[in-house]
């Protein structure tokens, strides 16, 4: 029993990996109405800039205000460069700008930091917290604390702001929102910055974990998806759900289902996306889009 | 508008197909190139594409971005090695070494695609170094249709020396069953009924080594007490070291790539119930791997090599070392020496430089022939007692090892090399 709850608590500890990244996936969605691709690639760059920061001696927590900052500035830059020339095209080629900046960021992190891990410092102490038999690293109950933070700070943006609101209708109808005075392109740029600086805590706090290198994120993002799909990918709540469910999921069908063991518990999170998809398309959390006639 | 964007493309599709035909005729000529003059005697007749009296040109594959770009750096010791021979040492031969670097992304079709360029458009003389075991795998085959010598290729799969129908490829680093047989031999003396955890790679490459493993233990008292694979797209493998930790094993073999590495020794020293010996390998044994997990928690790991690593004090004073310190500095500046992959390439090029100079002819033949008979070839960058070994029925120039333990903030060598073809007889297929 000790064996299971342990799993449950490393699955749970994955998943929150999963879901610091989910969350930021819904926020440009709830934002822009995009999925982007490229995020787990901007969290990935962020966490290079922090680690740049305190390379030169900056301490932890400073380096991680500024590169949150930073992360706010090159997302909304982002949207005015790269996003704005193809607002209003198909989604499609949204979808295709976002998988190009996916390669980019990939690339230019490479080429500025090189590919060798990089010695990232871990905010919480290392040890672990041991508990009847069990053991939860600090380094996770830390995960779990941010994500909890950033998704009630999100829930409260989306649900009580002007913000929020002024978003969801630009997301619902672009062309109504700007005839009642809101201003769609601030609101999308706020948008990329936004969901950059969520992506930059999410980065900043696996990059301990994970180890720091150009690919960090790039698994992460199947799983993130995963976990908005099932979740919802227009509620924070619902993608820190699905993050935990598609973590623990994951690691109870490698240890315990042999026929997926740990070769195949990488399909688990397809398996998940193709049957929300099916069964319940707008995810546990989900609102169903509603199209006038 | 509409008719001239046609026209375009279609000039432009004439253009290619033109090009293409030209190429084609290029390389036709270029592969029926043969020896003449100077080379005749027992070398004529064969290939001399891509080498002249006072040129040799290589190719070598490389993923400089994706995945695996962590090797991106091999080719940076490599070209740093040829250009100080080049410059200081007129060449090899009298030969001045181009070296043309093309990027794979650790993609076998990509692979494929630059291999034909490299033989075809740069005619190249040789392939030397091609990186990873799938995308030496993805361009044997036509390396050995072209008859073009593809040599010390970067990984250490044991079927370049086990198989017989690509006579044309060769590998250069003990092979992963060398590996594991080391460790295999190491544990008999020191733990001779180990109970063994073993976290692999799920590929070519981590297989390869523990199946190594297995057939060296079979018939000890050794067992493995759980094994647990990964894909390399798995974000992390926290899980499989939290099954691994299950099994109480006293032995853990950590079959990683870099990061992976990483991750596997940072759950182990989390873990304060479980502390088994843990043995990295080669692969994952670099410093590089080992800072970011903190030296105090990688303490007493153990692990094998066969070149010398800069970092290691051993060494300062070393000849070799210091020439290639100084050698990086002055070709390649922005290259930090203290990188082993830099090194590796430096021991692979100049490996390369004495199988060339041995060559019977300055053909593809002559390479061909030549890195399969090496006897006893000492190369200064490889640990003192391992030596290049090839000749009939041996494919693998190095397998020999020697054992080595963290300590401090460095490696620590241990033991005498283990030869492992005297230990455990000819590796064959």
């Amino acid at each position: 029993m000790a064996g299971f709850l342990q799993q449950v608590i490393v699955g749970l500890g994955t998943g929150a990996i999963y879901a610091s990244l989910a969350l930021a996936l819904v926020l440009i969605y709830r934002f822009t109405g995009i999925v982007n691709f490229a995020q787990g690639e901007l969290a990935m760059f962020s966490a290079y800039v922090a680690w740049q920061f305190t390379a030169v001696g900056v301490p932890f927590w400073l380096a991680l205000v500024l590169a949150l900052v930073v992360s706010f500035a090159g997302g909304m830059l982002i949207e005015r460069v790269i996003i704005r020339p193809v607002e209003g095209a198909p989604e499609l080629t949204v979808v295709i700008v976002t998988v190009g900046l996916f390669i980019f960021v990939n690339a230019a992190a490479g080429w500025i930091w090189t590919f060798l891990i990089k010695d990232f410092p871990n905010p919480f102490p290392g040890g672990a917290l041991e508990m009847g038999g069990l053991s939860v690293g600090f380094g996770t109950l830390g995960v779990f604390a941010v994500v909890g933070i950033v998704m009630g700070l999100l829930y409260l943006l989306f649900q009580h702001t002007k913000i929020g609101l002024g978003m969801r209708a630009v997301s619902t109808n672009p062309e109504s929102a700007r005839l009642v005075g809101i201003r769609v392109g601030w609101t999308l740029a706020l948008g990329w910055g936004l969901a950059a600086t969520v992506g930059a805590v999410s980065g900043v706090l696996v990059a301990p974990l994970l180890f720091l290198e150009p690919n960090m994120m790039g698994g992460v993002l199947i799983y993130a998806f995963a976990a908005a799909t099932l979740g919802g990918f227009d509620s924070p709540v619902g993608a820190v759900v699905g993050g935990l469910v598609v973590g623990v999921a994951e690691t109870l069908a490698g240890a315990y289902v042999t026929a997926i063991g740990p070769d195949l518990k990488v399909g688990v999170p397809l398996a998940i996306i193709l049957g929300v998809l099916l069964l319940r398309p707008q995810g546990l959390f989900g609102r169903a889009v509603v199209e006038r006639a | 508008m509409r008719l001239s964007a046609i026209g375009r493309t279609a000039v432009t599709a004439t253009l290619l197909i033109a090009a293409a035909a030209c190429g084609g005729r290029d390389s036709g000529e270029a592969g029926g190139t043969q020896a003449t003059g100077a080379t005749g005697g027992q070398c004529a007749g064969q290939q001399t594409t891509g080498i002249t009296d006072t040129s040799l040109k290589l190719g070598g594959i490389y993923p400089l971005s994706g995945p695996a770009s962590a090797y991106g750096a091999i080719p940076k010791g490599i070209k740093a090695y040829f250009d100080y021979v080049n410059a200081e040492k007129g060449g090899i031969g009298g030969r001045k070494v181009e070296f043309v670097v093309r990027d794979d992304g650790y993609q076998p079709p990509k692979a494929v695609e630059e291999a034909r360029r490299l033989v075809e458009q740069e005619q190249v003389f040789a392939l030397f170094q091609t990186l990873g075991t799938p995308s030496t795998t993805a361009t044997w085959d036509y390396t050995n249709q072209q008859k073009v010598p593809q040599v010390f290729v970067a990984t250490g799969a044991s079927v370049w020396g086990t198989d017989t129908e690509h006579p044309w490829t060769i590998g250069w680093q003990p092979n992963y069953v060398s590996e594991a047989r080391v460790y295999a031999q190491f544990l008999k003396k020191e733990h001779p009924d180990a109970k063994v955890a073993v976290l692999y790679q799920n590929d070519d490459f981590g297989k390869d080594l523990l199946g190594g493993f297995k057939n060296a233990i079979s018939g000890t008292k050794i067992t493995i007490a759980a094994e647990q694979s990964y894909e390399v797209s798995d974000p992390t493998v926290d899980p499989q070291m939290r099954n691994l930790a299950e099994s109480k094993a006293d032995v853990f073999l950590n079959v990683t790539t870099p990061k992976f590495g990483s991750q596997a020794l940072a759950a182990d020293a989390k873990n304060a119930s479980w502390n088994p010996l843990h043995i990295v390998n080669n692969v994952a044994a670099s410093i590089t791997v080992l800072k970011p997990v903190g030296f105090e928690n990688v303490q007493g790991v153990v692990s094998a090599t066969y070149y010398k690593d800069p970092v290691d004090p051993t060494w300062a004073e070393d000849a070799e070392m210091k020439l290639y310190k100084a050698k990086m500095q002055q070709y390649a500046p922005d290259a930090d020496p203290q990188v082993p992959y830099h090194a590796f390439g430096w021991a692979a090029a100049s490996s390369f430089h004495k199988a060339m100079e041995a060559a019977k002819c300055p053909t593809r033949e002559g390479l061909r022939d030549s890195v399969r008979n090496l006897q006893g070839v000492q190369v200064d960058m490889l640990l003192p007692g391992v030596k290049l070994e090839t000749g009939q029925g041996d494919g693998f120039p190095i397998e020999s090892l020697q054992l080595m333990r963290f300590k401090g903030e460095r490696w620590e060598l241990f033991g005498d090399v283990i030869d492992t073809r005297k230990e455990f007889g000819p590796l064959t297929g």
